[in-house]
């Protein structure tokens, strides 16, 4: 019953968006006024309806409804709660449903609290969001139908992938589709602002917020997706360039620069043509991703079923989406009115420079991701991997580097390099001393590179606050200053990691001991142990750091029933100055365990930089928010004196 | 430096743009063909050896009674075979879970002499995830070399 209602009230839904689109489309033109309230609200409906939907799913997951086929071939009586909620998700069918509800109440957000964009984008930018939706909607009710019914219930279902019964699920993928989808607003807002020809500072000042709200997302989702693929995949690594990382790098990247040229739109009035472009692209690089991942074209763990007739579906929409946009963008982009102009030497030509190197690297990635798939249509099989992506989005990510250091000490609209030179003398000279030493230690040209820019920019993010107020600092100044010193955060972690990562490999037997870095590891006994369903041997490590306390650590190899499979369970020890990381391998013949140790020296600054950078875009948001709703209640208040005036 | 007084700042940032973007696809092109790592089996390989050193990739069967473990504990060698040739391979790490003999392995690495040097052994991680390469390889040519290496 649950899942023909969850059905219907999905199709209602569609539905729904279908009049959204034709009643947004009508009310554009003059003799269409009647249809203008009724956007609004069908938006908010449609939102409303699609979360009735995805709530039922998940009740069907959480009853295990082995009748419906999704969780028949997805879940088991079995699994731990938090698990068969956070399955859900762990299938095709179950996240492109996640992936519309997202869309859906993205839009309906925007419907119900944006008041400061011009009437008739608003209208246009609906109609564009619902346009999109249909898209999705129709690959989610003609090919992947989440609540379809088995003939005959099944005994019992067939379970979760052991990798993904993890904490992680729970949190990592409804996280980065709120980034990938929020995206979807941008492009909306974009493909708005292009039918009404309203490119302007008021519209970047609205479209901002949204941005950066999805932009947070997306870094956190990265973040977290990383740590998590560094603990459960146990190979010690926390960046693989495996299609699907790329798949959300490339928004990343994309909406990365639009956050950038939409504040010098907002600020300037300049870059308008560019913002709406990178609007655009952001979005297609969501959906380029979705292509990648969804229809199984790429191997991958991410990758759920193999299915040529999904990825012609997600193909065509590709081409209709990102096509027409383009197609609309060439058409209006002329009309765009060339903004304001500035000098070689100002914020503007900083940021536009970054908004290239950015692009630059999204084209490295893209590149290096589709590669493969193009050589394989000629019968070459071949694979891409860090050998590629890192000297040579490098190139683009250094000078890129360099300039964050310098743009925010930049004016607006012109300056002189010599007025910043003396202010940037300080963190010139702490690169160049973290250079000098790291290249006195034999550290590699690369990691070199990003462990001296890494420290000169952590130095350099900071002088914008100088001689200003701390207390006084907007908070958007703060953000940026986080954010900032975030990306160099993570810029030295992922250098230093690089540099001076221990690893070794060992055979012990219980109570031998091995040296890894300042660490002596006993490995001192392995045990059974099982857990709610799933069985493992575990190992207890005693690792003394530098002849200190013992710390016991217990790295387990899980074998799990439903469906068999195996999984290892690292082991992490982190300290103020790195971690070290533990896994447990199999028994060699003569009764030795194999062991894997690595001691990482600050690999968490990676992920604390790319927290902070996300808590920077937090601060930023909060601060922009908080000022429109400040300027709302005063033009409320005005209005409200002039009523009364009247009278 | 004063703004530009010509109309066209949008033509000439447009044109430094372009520019690095093509520039950019000049790299990632003459990067890939230094550093794209090409797939072979264990009868290409052996007939057109690839560079020493070279990051490859070799897939076949692992052909049984061929995993010797070494003294260390944690060296392991094989020999790989497609039915027509072998190829044997050196692994220092700890293996995946379906790592078996007679089954399929795809191996990350390069020829040491006329040894494969894997870093990395991919094997088949369950039902829903096998190895692109091997997932043909096995529709392809799995019965064949498996009735051989029994």
């Amino acid at each position: 019953m649950i899942a023909e209602l969850g059905l219907a009230v999905l199709w209602m839904a569609a539905a729904l968006a279908v009049l959204q689109l034709v009643a947004g489309a009508l009310a554009l033109r003059p003799q269409g006024a009647a249809m203008r309230g009724v956007v609004r609200p069908v938006a908010v409906m449609q939102g409303v309806l699609v979360a009735l939907a995805f709530a039922a799913l998940i009740t069907l997951f959480i009853t295990t409804d082995l009748s419906v086929k999704l969780v028949a071939e997805n879940s088991h009586s079995a699994k731990p709660l938090i698990f068969k909620i956070a399955g859900t998700w762990g299938n095709h069918e179950g996240s492109m449903l996640l992936w519309v509800t997202i869309m859906s109440l993205a839009g309906a957000f925007v419907a119900l609290v944006e008041k400061r964009l011009a009437e008739n984008t608003l209208l246009a930018t609906l109609a564009a969001q619902a346009f999109v939706s249909l898209g999705f909607y129709a690959f989610l009710l003609l090919s992947s139908n989440p609540f379809a019914r088995l003939p005959q219930p099944a005994p019992e279902g067939a379970g979760l992938n052991p990798l993904l019964q993890d904490i992680g699920l729970a949190f990592h993928p409804p996280t980065l589709y709120v980034g990938y989808v929020g995206l979807s607003i941008a492009f909306s807002f974009a493909v708005g602002a292009l039918i009404t020809r309203d490119v302007g500072p008021a519209f970047a000042r609205a479209m901002r917020p949204w941005v950066l709200g999805a932009w947070i997302f997306l870094t956190v989702g990265i973040t977290a997706g990383s740590y998590w693929a560094y603990y459960t995949l146990g190979w010690g690594g926390w960046w693989f360039w495996d299609p699907v990382e790329n798949a959300s790098l490339m928004p990343w990247l994309a909406a990365t620069a639009l956050l950038h040229s939409v504040s010098v739109l907002a600020a300037r009035n300049a870059l308008r043509a560019w913002t709406v472009m990178l609007g655009v692209i952001a979005f297609s690089m969501s959906m380029v991703g979705t292509f990648l991942v969804r229809s199984g074209i790429l191997t991958s763990v991410h990758a759920f079923a193999v299915d040529p007739a999904r990825g012609s579906f997600i193909l065509a929409l590709l081409a209709i989406y990102i096509g027409g946009a383009l197609l609309l963008f060439a058409l209006r982009a002329g009309t765009v009115t060339e903004g304001a102009r500035f000098a070689f030497v100002s914020r503007e030509a900083a940021l536009v420079f970054n908004n290239v190197m950015l692009c630059g690297i999204l084209g490295i990635v893209l590149v290096g991701t589709l590669y493969p798939l193009l050589t394989e249509a000629f019968g070459v099989k071949v694979s891409v991997g860090p050998p590629y992506f890192n000297p040579v989005s490098a190139i683009f990510a250094f000078p890129m580097l360099v300039v964050m250091a310098v743009g925010p000490l930049l004016r607006w609209k012109d300056d002189r390099g010599g007025r910043v030179a003396p202010i940037l003398a300080v963190p010139a000279l702490v690169a160049l001393a973290a250079g000098g030493a790291a290249l006195a230690a034999g550290v590699r040209l690369l990691p070199t590179l990003g462990l001296a820019l890494g420290a000169g920019l952590a130095v350099a993010s900071l002088l914008p606050l100088r001689g200003r107020n701390l207390r006084r600092t907007p908070l958007p100044i703060w953000g940026m200053v986080v954010s900032h010193l975030g990306l160099a955060v993570a810029a030295m972690g992922m250098a230093s990691e690089s540099a001076f990562s221990i690893e070794t490999l060992a055979a012990l037997s219980p109570g031998e001991t091995r040296q890894v870095g300042p660490y002596a590891l006993t490995l001192d006994r392995i045990d059974p142990v099982a857990g709610p369903n799933w069985t493992a041997l575990q190992a207890t490590v005693s690792a003394r750091y530098a002849g200190g306390e013992a710390d016991t650590l217990t790295p387990q190899a899980r074998v799990f029933a439903n469906p068999p499979g195996t999984r290892t369970e690292s082991a992490l020890k982190t300290r103020w100055n790195g971690q070290l990381y533990v896994v447990l391998g199999e028994e060699a013949q003569d009764g030795r365990w194999q062991m894997r140790f690595w001691w990482k020296p600050f690999v968490p600054l990676i992920w604390l930089g790319g927290l902070l950078v996300g808590l920077g875009g937090f601060l930023a948001l909060i601060g922009r928010v908080a000022r429109d709703v400040k300027r709302l209640v005063a033009i409320d208040k005005i209005a409200f004196r002039r009523e009364r005036q009247g009278r | 430096m004063s703004a530009i007084k010509a109309k066209h700042q949008r033509l000439v940032l447009l044109v430094i743009a372009l520019a690095a973007l093509i520039g950019a696809g000049l790299l990632a092109a003459w990067a890939l063909s230094k550093q794209a790592s090409y797939f072979y089996v264990p009868s290409d390989l052996v007939a057109h050896p690839p560079e020493q050193g070279r990051a490859v990739r070799l897939g076949g069967m692992v052909q049984r009674g061929s995993i010797k473990t070494m003294p260390d504990g944690v060296t392991i060698t094989f020999v790989v075979g497609d039915g027509k040739a072998t190829v044997p391979v050196r692994y220092a790490g700890i293996t995946p879970d379906l790592f078996v003999e007679g089954s399929g392995v795809v191996a990350e690495g390069r020829m040491e002499g006329t040894t494969f040097v894997a870093d990395n052994l991919l094997a088949k991680h369950d039902e829903k995830y096998v190895p692109r390469e091997m997932k043909d390889m096995t529709q392809a040519q799995a019965k064949a070399v498996v009735a051989e290496t029994k």
